[in-house]
């Protein structure tokens, strides 16, 4: 715990920054009912009120306010966002370091079927699947989980290679130790810094292409508050020069530059590499 | 300094390099640390200097030192370095540049590493000379074949079209002196010139290094580990240690009268030998490798091998590298299921396969691995690393596993309070090799496959885990199956020796029998290269090598010459 804090004290002013955003956006996506002034769905308002007592920042298209619809998107968009990145990690990282553990056709088998999911374009396959399975929480998580489970896989794959063929695997393999314990004890602690580090930046991914899906009109469905759609439904208000639409738009690229800096400071810490 | 021929050199005995209270300090973990605490170096010119010490010496880093050249998070905190009359520290980096490679040149200890694969030997032979404007490209190519002879490179007018994977390890070490050469400097720094070679080419080598330095008069400091390799080499001799001088003489004054205890330690390793000799009494051996052939998809690597290992003996497995030694500790683990032959242990044929071998058949066969380092997973404690195989293959939980593991960190002389919490980051190469041990005492085995164990370590290290071993083989009454290239290491631990070449047993028998002639040529070869302290053993090997080719017919060399 000393380590840890005496760590933070050498952090650089970007990765205090984004630490503390990301803390920030944490703690308001938690406690989003007792944040935000109103719910997030009721109508209280006309609609497009102007910045001011007590909508703070307007309404929306319907007369919702639009601060504790931000408040509440923190919680929808960025809480479907890690779910979402944790389970193309868990899809990834599984067949991943079975394909470098196994070797052989294994390995070939799951390498050519992710070579064929990475041909088609993300944005394009995700329209398609979400069009075939309908646009349902669950179906979104699935569909973009699994499309980014391929780069997560590439990677487990490529780092865990590195690991695979060194001496204390033999050792494990020697003694008799079954596939799941070489890697979850042999492997797995090995290749967790790298991991860390890209679970930060897809995550970004993963956010961002949720917000782009909702933009259009595919990703969360109304009347679930979420950035991307948030941007979409009040657009108009941009050519009578509004601000109020950037807003959200804002949210999300400030909390993408924010777990950016942390990652690249994670990745200085891992790599080793000095400035 | 226009023009840098022979004939214009300054004449032997005047000082070419003065290095006065060099410091060296390094960045270690964000902290200043110094690795080299004031050592002076002097250097006449046509002198050989023999720099040694163990691993953290300091050794390398001085004879960087000559060049003004640190590597990468260290600098020269201290001291002057004068080469003829030019202050190194203040000269200017185009100064610098005009004398590294013309007048001062590096020959890296791993050759095979520092060509660039990319492109042929020739033209990175030619780059430094027409770069430094010393000669022109015909002129640098006609030197290369020139000096390619005089290494004694076969086909010295063709070899420089190859690239570097084309030609063996030997030869492109002798190819890298050569490109040292190229602008004839006044001072060559060898850093550990032949460590990674085989004995039998070592001896190449060294000899052609020798000639072409005395040859054109060339002043060089030698870095090494090995005092032998040393001996036959150098004019005059410094012991470091720690990044201090311990002791600096004459080559023959030093080697036979040492004034420091470290020295006369120096001097006394390989020396150790262990006491019983085992009586084979029973019929069955422990393991027998029965006619095994192998290959490496479609390309034979082993080709009827055929040894026994008896209960409680050391069976050493001697052989250049490529021999098929590794290979054959492969076949036996299961790892390389042989295409033909069996292993047979206690008798019963073992599955050829490790995945169908049972638990048992897996515990009583353990292995030891040349590299400590990549042998221990850098993320599991001393406490996990020795228990797992407790747990796994007694099925120890809780205070049983925690007291086997403490008392068996206490059997290799570690002391358990200080050591089994830590990770293997936090122990020493000698200590990581010994934790290595631990693991495979911890499976109760019968045999313990050693591969090239103590070639990683620093021969006092060494020494000290030979030891170790054979302490456990008396009480344990353990077998071991001791793959190394090290000659030495064999007159040590050995009961039984099996000479391996190009995946053929060449040469067995008892130990005492395999070291008094009359020998195979090949193991007669392998036992004559192993460098002995006295400082003609090169010399009167080259004449009785010689005189056996002319006489007898006998020739006595390394495969790729």
């Amino acid at each position: 715990m000393n380590e840890f804090i005496k760590l933070l004290k050498k952090a650089p002013p970007t990765a205090i920054f984004g630490m503390v955003v990301i803390t920030i956006y944490v703690i308001v996506a938690i406690f989003a009912p007792f944040v935000a002034p109103f719910s997030e769905t009721e109508i209280v308002g006309d609609q497009f009120e102007l910045w001011g007592d007590p909508y703070i920042l307007g309404t929306d298209n319907l007369g919702r306010d639009m601060l504790s619809r931000l408040i509440f998107g923190a919680r929808n968009t960025v809480g479907i966002a890690l779910i979402t990145t944790a389970f193309a990690f868990l899809v990834g990282c599984f067949f991943g370091l079975l394909a470098a553990t196994l070797g052989g056709w294994v390995d070939q088998l799951l390498g050519r079927i992710v070579d064929v999911m990475m041909a088609i374009p993300t944005l394009v396959f995700a329209l398609l699947l979400l069009t075939i399975f309908g646009t349902s929480v669950t179906t979104l998580v699935l569909v973009i989980g699994i499309l980014y489970s391929t780069s997560v896989f590439r990677l487990a794959r490529a780092v865990s290679m590195n690991v695979v063929v060194l001496d204390f695997v033999e050792v494990a393999k020697l003694r008799g130790e079954g596939l799941l314990y070489i890697i979850r004890h042999e492997i797995l602690p090995n290749i967790l810094p790298p991991l860390v580090a890209e679970f930060g930046l897809r995550f970004c991914f993963v956010f961002l292409f949720i917000s782009a899906l909702s933009f259009l009109g595919l990703g969360l469905q109304p009347p679930t508050a979420d950035w991307g759609s948030m941007v979409r439904e009040n657009a108009t208000l941009i050519t009578f020069g509004d601000i109020t639409p950037l807003v959200p738009a804002a949210a999300i690229a400030l909390l993408t530059v924010a777990v950016n800096f942390v990652v690249d400071w994670f990745l200085h810490l891992t790599s080793g590499l000095k400035d | 300094m226009a023009d840098n021929t022979n004939t214009q050199r300054g004449t032997k005995g005047d000082v070419l390099l003065e290095m006065k209270g060099l410091k060296i300090a390094a960045m270690v973990e964000e902290e200043e640390i110094e690795i080299v605490h004031g050592v002076d170096v002097t250097l006449k010119r046509g002198e050989v200097l023999g720099l040694i010490g163990e691993s953290g010496a300091g050794k390398s880093t001085i004879g960087l030192a000559a060049m003004a050249y640190t590597r990468g998070g260290c600098w020269i905190s201290g001291g002057s370095i004068n080469f003829d009359g030019i202050d190194m520290l203040n000269a200017s980096a185009e100064q610098l540049r005009d004398l590294r490679g013309k007048r001062i040149a590096y020959v890296a200890q791993s050759a095979a590493a520092n060509f660039n694969p990319a492109h042929k030997l020739i033209d990175q032979f030619t780059e430094a000379p027409v770069l430094h404007g010393y000669s022109n490209r015909s002129a640098a190519e006609a030197d290369a074949k020139e000096l390619f002879g005089r290494l004694r490179l076969p086909n010295a007018d063709t070899i420089g079209f190859r690239y570097p994977h084309q030609v063996s390890g030997g030869q492109l070490q002798r190819a890298m002196t050569a490109m040292a050469m190229s602008c004839r400097p006044d001072l060559i720094v060898f850093d550990e010139p032949t460590t990674a070679l085989d004995v039998t080419t070592q001896i190449e080598v060294l000899a052609a290094i020798r000639d072409v330095v005395e040859q054109f008069n060339t002043a060089a400091i030698y870095v090494t580990h090995d005092l032998a390799v040393v001996a036959q080499m150098a004019d005059r001799i410094m012991v470091l240690r720690h990044g201090n001088l311990v002791e600096e003489g004459n080559t023959r004054e030093m080697l036979a009268a040492p004034k420091e205890e470290y020295t006369s330690q120096l001097l006394a390793v390989r020396t150790f030998k262990k006491e019983h000799q085992l009586e084979v009494t029973e019929t069955t051996p422990l393991l027998r490798v029965n006619n095994v052939s192998a290959s490496y998809g479609t390309t034979p690597v082993l080709f009827g091998v055929n040894f026994d290992v008896h209960k409680g003996q050391t069976v050493a497995v001697v052989g250049e590298s490529g021999s098929g030694k590794s290979t054959t500790a492969r076949v036996i683990t299961g790892l390389l299921p042989p295409s033909e032959g069996t292993i047979e242990f206690k008798g019963q044929a073992l599955p050829p396969d490790y995945r169908n071998r049972s638990k048992d058949e897996l515990r009583q066969v353990q292995m030891i691995y040349q590299m400590a380092d990549t042998a221990l997973n850098p993320r599991q404690r001393i406490r996990e690393v020795i228990g797992r195989p407790l747990t796994f293959y007694l099925g120890m939980t809780g205070k049983q596993r925690e007291d086997r593991t403490r008392e068996l960190l206490t059997m290799i002389e570690m002391n358990p309070d200080e050591y089994i919490d830590r990770y293997p980051t936090e122990l020493s190469g000698g200590q990581k090799q010994r934790i290595c041990i631990a693991r495979a005492l911890a499976a109760e085995p019968e045999l313990i496959i050693c591969d090239e164990v103590t070639s990683a370590l620093d021969q006092l290290v060494a020494e000290e885990i030979l030891k170790l071993l054979d302490r456990l083989q008396s009480e344990l009454n353990l077998a071991y199956m001791f793959i190394t290239h090290d000659l030495a290491t064999v007159r040590a631990i050995a009961d039984e020796v099996v000479v391996m070449l190009r995946g053929e047993v060449n040469d067995s028998g008892p130990k005492d029998e395999m070291f008094t002639p009359p020998h195979t040529d090949y193991t007669d070869l392998l036992l004559s290269s192993v460098p002995e302290m006295d400082p003609d053993w090169l010399d009167n090997l080259l004449e009785e090598r010689k005189r056996l080719a002319e006489e007898e017919g006998r020739v006595l060399k390394a495969a790729d010459n």
